[in-house]
């Protein structure tokens, strides 16, 4: 632990207050930036609020000066969107965590949430949201800001509710020991616990959520077409207008967006939150971040932080709550109340909602339009493993080459991840303007398109198992000259197979969410369509087909969860009991 | 510089906590429960350091737990100055073994931590954590955060947190066994110089530890506890003042008397009767088995040469053995049961000796080694009996772990049953009664399945 890191929130040494006069320059810089923010903010709020105009005259402009404006009101749906999905994390996690019943439910469900292809979801937000605030901007702003939270908030819910979980307990015993209320020890003890998975997650979830919000500024949904100014918005309107400078202007700025979220907030806050971490493993010095230095260096910054601190400390330490009693132990252990009456409620929910089901798609359906769509999804299915299949047989050697050199290894993990972090449909357009001028198939051409962001994930969770293969392992291989394929055979890819995994199975969730937005793609006039289950989806909303979304929807979580069940859990069973190192 | 603490009014021998008939057990959902402690009863005086001795599995950190608050009993009531203790109170704080710091604080929270919950006012609380900070030694370490700090600092760290709240009892989970040797030496000799010179805020502490050296060192009474399940067999009064002196012939002949009575031979709980052959497979066989302790066959072999080389010559006093092998009691106890569960070796009065069986092994060459070792699994191991006897049944030779492990578990908790298949298997492997295929989770027969 080097020692800066120590003294990273200092507490204020002697005197409280700091002289005015004290302040540096970079205080200075840092209050016009604050003031700068507050109005560039409070402009693009003023707008959500206005009323919604018909999409004539709310014209995307692709003057590149407007571009920083886009920006900006994208990236603010994102904080927002992260707000939200916090807040939900919070109560959803601790609800499932606390209460047995609750958990029985709220668990399962998150698995299936976590399965579903949040873009099927959109034609029901969107119909939902614009209903709720009739004629407002409004209503299409929380839409598209669902859209986002879709896409983190299952995901921080679990990592929450697992690190919830895993309080270890001779820190549970303690705090029981000195009397912390049952507020006390969730700020004190249980939310410090979670806080890394929930950085991470929040951080994982974030690649999802750039690719959401631009796909949803500019959708089409029956005959409501949403236009909210963003980058996403603004990358249509290029598309419309076949304007192939435009959309690199969109990438050029994305990029610079994505740069500052993560220099700004997930490096400083991922250094913050390895203070957290309950193992005590200092392996990897934690460097850090400029931002957070520039927080600890700038005597204003530092002293808002070292007052919200404290109230923070003192907010957590309020006696809310009923202190620990040993009789309720037991109690929870104890399988006390009407069990049959709660299953049995459960029950009757079930029968209700399966019949509703039946119900519908009775009405709805035939036999032969169901076989249909899971025809799709089959084509659909061979899309995505041929892809998973291509991009391991690059990533996976090129990750392995980088990964065995540790300065090799940090420079393509970071590339990696901001790739991972880049929305990739920002590139359909570079991609769809290729096919179109050679006049390629769209069925096997727009294909690799799914893949495209979902890739990243597979590079950089394959660099890490490198980096971290132990390297007396590599050196008893070069020790009893292991060469070649048996090499790669017995020794490298073993070793790596719990990362690649992980990175794999990254990479299949994204590639069906892509298919939504990769199967149908525009260039002007012209539509190119592969077949499939995701075309599928994106053309009955276009059509405002709501229930031919639903059939196409559920469809897609059939096949997901099913691969989940019969693919990845037993591998990812298999990979822990077997190929775990250590 | 402890300020002095106001000293509160509590004479000398008065009664602080008591633990009357207190029994635990584990909740089970299956079966029966487990018992874990057995009818205790224990008073705790003001004045007095009392040191709670046993081995693994004698019920001693849940007693800890239970004097505490933060356990029940199952039946039997704990009394604390006379009332019923139904939950944790501040009047008594508890140290762990393994710390239990919070990364996320600094060692100035960690210790303010019983403070900050009672919501002491700001001036107070930092006058009372500075001076538990200097009181312990941890002067300059105020900011410092616990992944910072050795073992030992933050052990002292544990301490003040439990002292600031000026506790009248305060009980200690193993508090050293954490820490090295010098390291654990150091804490003990100033926790008890604080001690004697009446500097430290409690009336009373209990300690829980398997060092017998160390409750020797500490304490004024000793409570040797018995295992599965944990009673109270003998209680000891130390008469020796401090500082005490390890090289004492005194202090040796009472550590050596405590060797003794903890190897005398506890009366057997739940001894598997021989398992009953032919007994129809599938059928309710409410047998018990006892819970193994990992220990390794290498370990054992170790041991038995030790014990048959020259100095020693197949005798020797366990205090010395101990000091030989540079083990410690709870190492050694596990190795030298095990041994005698086989009856490779038997333990008496404090001395470890080797059977005749155990000779045998020592002098033999490793394919005769496998066969005693597999000879005496059968007979002295109910559980092995069991698998051998199936798995010679079953035309497949091939048996789900499964079915083990949940019998067990009809007769300890999920933890000891695992532990106690792995050590099993450890055991048949090595005598190669049985092979055992971790992917499948089954026992199966070597020979059979390569014909």
């Amino acid at each position: 632990m080097n020692r800066s890191w120590m003294n990273l929130v200092p507490r204020p040494q002697g005197s409280s207050s700091l002289p005015l006069r004290y302040l540096n320059s970079a205080d200075a810089l840092l209050l016009l930036c604050l003031a700068a923010a507050a109005i560039a903010l409070g402009a693009a709020v003023r707008h959500m609020l206005g009323p919604l105009v018909a999409p004539a005259s709310m014209p995307i402009h692709l003057d590149m000066w407007y571009l920083p404006g886009y920006a900006l009101r994208t990236t603010i749906r994102m904080f927002a969107a992260l707000a939200c999905s916090l807040v939900f994390t919070f109560v959803y996690a601790t609800l499932a965590a606390k209460s047995r019943r609750a958990g029985q439910i709220l668990v399962p469900l998150l698995d299936v949430l976590q399965s579903v292809p949040i873009l099927g979801f959109l034609s029901f937000t969107i119909t939902f949201f614009l209903g709720l605030f009739p004629g407002r901007i409004l209503g299409a702003e929380c839409a598209a800001i669902f859209t986002i939270f879709t896409s983190q908030a299952w995901n921080m819910a679990l990592g929450m509710y697992q690190g919830l979980r895993s309080v270890p307990p001779e820190l549970e015993e303690t705090a029981r020991c000195f009397g912390l209320t049952s507020w006390q020890k969730f700020w004190r003890l249980e939310v410090p616990c979670t806080i890394p998975s929930l950085v991470w997650n929040a951080m994982m979830s974030m690649a999802g959520g750039w690719f959401m919000v631009v796909y949803s500024e500019s959708i089409t949904v029956g005959s409501t077409d949403i236009t909210l100014p963003g980058i996403g918005s603004y990358v249509g309107m290029a598309i419309d207008q076949q304007n192939i400078g435009a959309v690199a202007a969109a990438i050029v700025a994305m990029m610079v967006v994505i740069l500052v979220y993560d220099q700004v907030l997930f490096r400083p806050l991922a250094a913050w939150a390895t203070r957290f971490r309950l193992e005590s493993v200092n392996a990897t010095q934690v460097v850090e971040p400029w931002f957070l230095r520039l927080v600890r260096r700038t005597r204003l910054l530092r002293m808002c932080g070292n007052a919200l601190l404290s109230v923070g400390r003192r907010i957590s330490y309020l006696p809310l709550g009923s202190r620990p009693d040993t009789m309720r132990v037991d109690a929870d252990e104890s399988t006390g109340g009407p069990d049959w009456l709660w299953w049995g409620l459960l029950l009757l929910v079930c029968i209700g909602a399966s019949w509703q089901v039946w119900d519908y798609a009775h009405t709805h359906y035939t036999l032969g339009q169901i076989a249909y769509v899971f025809g799709l999804g089959g084509i659909t299915l061979v899309r995505v493993v041929s892809m998973l299949v291509l991009a391991s047989l690059i990533w996976v050697p090129v990750g392995i080459w980088c990964g065995l050199d540790p300065t090799r290894a940090r420079r393509a993990q970071i590339l990696a991840q901001y790739g991972a972090a880049f929305p990739a449909n920002l590139f359909f357009p570079v991609f769809v303007v290729v096919i179109v001028h050679f006049r390629l198939t769209p069925d096997i051409w727009l294909t690799p398109l799914m893949i495209l962001g979902a890739q990243w994930y597979i590079l950089f969770n394959v660099i890490a198992g490198a980096s971290s293969f132990p390297s007396n392992l590599l050196e008893v291989g070069r020790n009893l000259e292991v060469k070649g394929w048996f090499w790669w055979r017995r020794i490298i890819l073993p070793g790596i197979a719990p990362y690649y995994l992980v990175g794999v199975m990254a990479a299949a969730g994204g590639a069906w969410n892509a298919a939504i937005a990769s199967e149908v793609a525009q260039w002007g006039e012209t539509t190119l369509t592969a077949h499939g289950l995701g075309a599928y989806v994106a053309q009955s909303t276009q059509l405002g087909n709501i229930s031919n979304v639903g059939l196409g929807t559920v469809v897609m979580c059939v096949f997901v969860m099913f691969t989940n069940a019969l693919v990845w859990r037993p591998l990812s069973d298999f990979v822990a009991r077997r190929l775990k190192l250590n | 510089m402890a300020s002095g603490p106001e000293k509160k009014t509590f004479p000398s021998g008065s009664v602080l906590a008591e633990a009357r008939n207190v029994s635990r057990f584990y909740h089970k959902d299956s079966a029966a429960d487990v018992q874990v402690l057995d009818n205790i009863s224990l008073t705790l005086h003001a004045g007095e350091i009392v040191g709670l001795l046993g081995r693994s599995g004698s019920g001693k950190s849940t007693l800890l737990r239970i004097l505490a608050g933060l356990l029940p009993p199952s039946s039997g009531e704990v009394l604390w100055k006379g009332q019923p203790l139904h939950k944790p109170t501040q009047e008594i704080a508890v140290v762990f073994q393994s710390f239990a710091l919070f990364p996320w604080m600094t060692v100035e929270e960690n210790v303010a931590l019983g403070l900050d919950a009672r919501g002491v006012p700001a001036a107070e609380r930092d006058k009372l954590v500075d001076d538990a900070i200097d009181l312990i030694g941890l002067g300059g370490y105020e900011n410092a955060w616990p992944k910072e700090l050795s073992g030992g600092m933050q052990q002292r760290v544990g301490l003040a947190r439990a002292l600031v709240v000026h506790p009248d009892l305060l009980l200690m989970d193993e508090p050293f066994s954490a820490l090295d040797v010098l390291t654990a030496e150091n804490l003990r000799t100033d926790l008890i110089e604080l001690w004697s010179e009446e500097k430290l805020p409690v009336q009373s502490m209990l300690i829980v530890t398997h060092n017998i050296e160390e409750a020797v060192l500490m304490c004024d009474r000793i409570v040797i506890a018995s295992s599965n399940p944990g009673r109270i067999a003998h209680v000891l009064h130390v008469p020796f003042a401090h500082p005490r002196n390890r090289e004492d012939a005194e202090f040796r002949q009472l550590v050596d008397h405590i060797y003794a009575l903890m190897t005398q031979r506890a009366p057997i709980v739940s001894e598997a009767d021989l398992a009953r052959r032919g007994a129809p497979q599938g059928a309710a066989l409410t047998r018990s088995f006892r819970a193994l302790v990992p220990v390794s066959i290498t370990m054992m072999i170790g041991m038995m040469e030790a014990l048959a080389a020259p100095p020693l010559n197949g005798r020797a006093d366990l205090p010395v053995l101990a000091e030989k092998l540079q083990l410690e009691l709870d190492d050694l106890f596990p190795l030298g049961e095990s041994l005698e569960l086989l009856r490779l070796a038997e333990l008496e009065d404090g001395d470890i000796l080797l059977t005749n069986e155990g000779v045998h092994f020592v002098l033999s060459d490793l394919d005769e080694r496998k066969a005693i070792m597999g000879h005496a699994l059968l007979h002295n191991v109910p559980l092995v009996r069991m698998i051998c006897t199936l798995l010679d049944e079953r035309p497949t030779h091939s048996i789900k772990a499964e079915r083990f492990r949940s019998e067990l578990e009809d007769s300890m908790s999920a933890d000891y049953a695992r532990q106690t298949l792995q050590t099993i298997i450890g055991w048949g492997r090595f005598a190669e009664l049985f092979d055992y295929d971790e992917e499948g989770d089954r026992f199966f027969l070597e020979d059979e399945t390569s014909e």
